[in-house]
């Protein structure tokens, strides 16, 4: 446990040197920027388009985290050959997987985090001084907490998509585990697709290897309630539950694959 | 050490500005020798929402605001164009905008965005008042207007404002009180609507139009806009119709003083004199009212309320 907290905490440190957290600026600039110009641009839902624009930038940010600094976590230290001075330690292989991975995550829960902080933080700006009439008539207040229930979501998604990396990272090269992961993320939204395949395909066979699919794929569009958040609908305990452990029991699905491969690996 | 590596960084500066200040002038040289043609704006290249809703996955809803922007700018920039081109001037609706290429794109756009995101309130709402305003202010095509208002109670059927907006489409721009009068009790009796809609509807159904029922429903539009725009033309309709309550008065004026005078006066300066108003009456933004040589009043063409709405008529006697 303290090996794998080490590796974890090493991972993170290596990440703020690797200027990763400059991104929390571009993003506080983009949205600074975008409560100046929104309001230029749109004439009302100043305050939806910034929660969306936030939401949207908070995801896209975390994914690309996730994916490019994800499938190098395993395979630059073997690129690097500093594998061969970490395995002769007294660290199994599964801690240094868990490790790698715990550390990443610990990087984008601080990035999530900062960046809810930010979009909080122009939503007061964006709806200070506007009349309380025209308040009501939005479809949620500014400073919505469900806002919350949304970006948990996207932690929890940014979680398995560095999972998805960080298993590629384990047995391919960086390109390739960038294209599969990224691959995997596109498909994640269109699962619904491949569960309605009957509707455009008359193949039974077809349709059922797309049911199969639609089974064993990472169903990422459960974990997007960005758009139900920001207009207001209700996004039930029960549900953000299930979703949630569907994403934590995936994202143990492929540690436990991850782990497997790189135990197997020959690195003599 | 420490001052080499000053002017080095100073060096490597200065020379980054000049080389951009150079390429920027470049640009501008060629720009002005040789001008880039004219960027079609009104190109819309996917047409279908479905589609774009699937190839923008996650992040539907932050399409639909950059869709919903473009809807706005090609509004607003057809209507300076056409604003430009004709001041003052307003072809028979409908009539004008079915032709016309202006516009064109205003409906898939409003469509695409709702498409995106279809609880998006106000491209139904904003966009349906786009697209029934009378030709060259908007489209003039109640039509589309209904239509995309339809998709969004299709959306969200328990939105009544949706189905008062529909009746309002109806009642102010194609004066057609019959489909009014069904969409007003229809909203009215939808849980939350307001208790006036209910007798909305039957008086519009009875009597068709009437400048207070007008009155009546642009005041509900008044209160309940969250939109400085949308605020806007609710005060300019409100004012316009003050304008037609004024000008009935000062014409019935007009028209006594001229049963007492034998013939109907032509300036403003015989009305005074008369002693029938203190001075020259000014509409409700402080332009001078015109009389016209016949002893007919009207309203200035350079106030900011002309060209006044076509009044929605009562019904004639059944």
């Amino acid at each position: 446990m303290k090996a794998t907290a080490a590796i974890a905490v090493n991972v993170f440190r290596e990440s703020v040197r690797d200027k990763v957290l400059y991104n929390l600026v571009l993003f506080a600039i983009l949205m600074i920027g975008a409560s100046y110009l929104i309001g230029q641009l749109t004439a009302g839902q100043d305050v939806k388009i910034i929660k969306d624009l936030g939401l949207s930038a908070t995801s896209t940010f975390g994914v690309f985290i996730a994916v490019f600094i994800g499938i190098g976590l395993v395979s630059k230290e073997v690129e690097r050959r500093s594998v061969y001075s970490l395995l002769p330690k007294p660290i199994h292989r599964y801690q240094l997987i868990i490790g790698k991975y715990a550390g990443l995550a610990l990087t984008l829960a601080v990035n999530v985090a900062v960046m809810a902080v930010a979009l909080y933080a122009v939503l007061v700006y964006a709806a200070w001084g506007i009349d309380p009439v025209v308040q009501r008539a939005w479809d949620a207040p500014a400073l919505d907490p469900a806002l919350l229930k949304a970006i948990g979501l996207i932690l929890i998604e940014l979680l398995v998509v560095t999972a998805i990396a960080l298993l590629f990272s384990t047995f391919s090269t960086p390109i390739l585990s960038a294209a599969f992961t990224l691959g995997l993320f596109i498909a994640g939204h269109f699962s619904t697709d491949l569960r309605n395949f009957d509707q455009v395909v008359d193949s039974p066979a077809a349709v059922q290897i797309a049911r199969g699919l639609y089974w064993v794929l990472p169903n990422l569009a459960q974990l997007d309630v960005k758009s139900q958040v920001v207009h207001g609908q209700p996004v039930s305990f029960g549900y953000l539950a299930l979703a949630t452990c569907y994403g934590v029991l995936y994202t143990a699905m492929l540690l436990v694959i991850a782990v497997y491969i790189f135990s197997r690996r020959d690195f003599k | 050490m420490a001052r080499r590596n000053f002017a080095g960084v100073l060096g490597v500066i200065t020379a980054a500005v000049a080389l951009l200040a150079g390429a920027v002038e470049v640009q501008a040289v060629r720009e002005h020798a040789f001008p880039l043609p004219e960027v079609d704006d009104d190109t819309v290249y996917v047409t279908s929402g479905p589609a774009l809703r699937r190839l923008s996955g996650a992040y539907s809803a932050l399409a639909a605001d950059l869709y919903w922007i473009r809807a706005l700018q090609y509004y607003g920039g057809a209507k300076r164009r056409l604003g430009a081109q004709a001041p003052g001037s307003e072809p028979p609706p409908l009539l004008a905008a079915v032709d016309s290429t202006e516009y064109s794109q205003l409906y898939p756009l409003l469509d695409i965005t709702t498409s995106l995101d279809p609880r998006f309130d106000i491209a139904y709402r904003f966009g349906a008042v786009f697209l029934a305003e009378p030709y060259p202010g908007g489209a003039g095509r109640v039509d589309l207007a209904v239509k995309l208002l339809e998709k969004g109670l299709r959306a969200r059927p328990d939105k009544w404002e949706y189905m008062e907006d529909i009746g309002f489409t109806y009642y102010w721009y194609a004066h057609d009180y019959h489909h009014a009068a069904e969409w007003f009790a229809k909203a009215g009796e939808m849980p939350g609507a307001p208790v006036w809609l209910k007798a909305l509807a039957a008086t519009t159904l009875a009597q068709g139009g009437d400048r207070r029922s007008s009155r009546t429903m642009w005041q509900a539009i008044l209160r309940t806009a969250d939109i400085d725009w949308l605020r806007q033309q609710a005060e300019r309709r409100l004012r316009q119709l003050q304008a037609l309550d004024e000008m009935d008065f000062i014409q019935s004026r007009l028209d006594a003083l001229a049963a007492r005078r034998g013939g109907p006066p032509s300036d403003w300066q015989t009305v005074v004199g008369a002693g029938v108003f203190p001075g020259p009456p000014l509409d409700p933004s402080g332009t001078r009212y015109e009389l016209t040589s016949e002893g007919h009043v009207q309203l200035s063409r350079s106030s900011p309320l002309f060209p006044l709405p076509t009044e929605p008529q009562r019904l004639g006697p059944q």
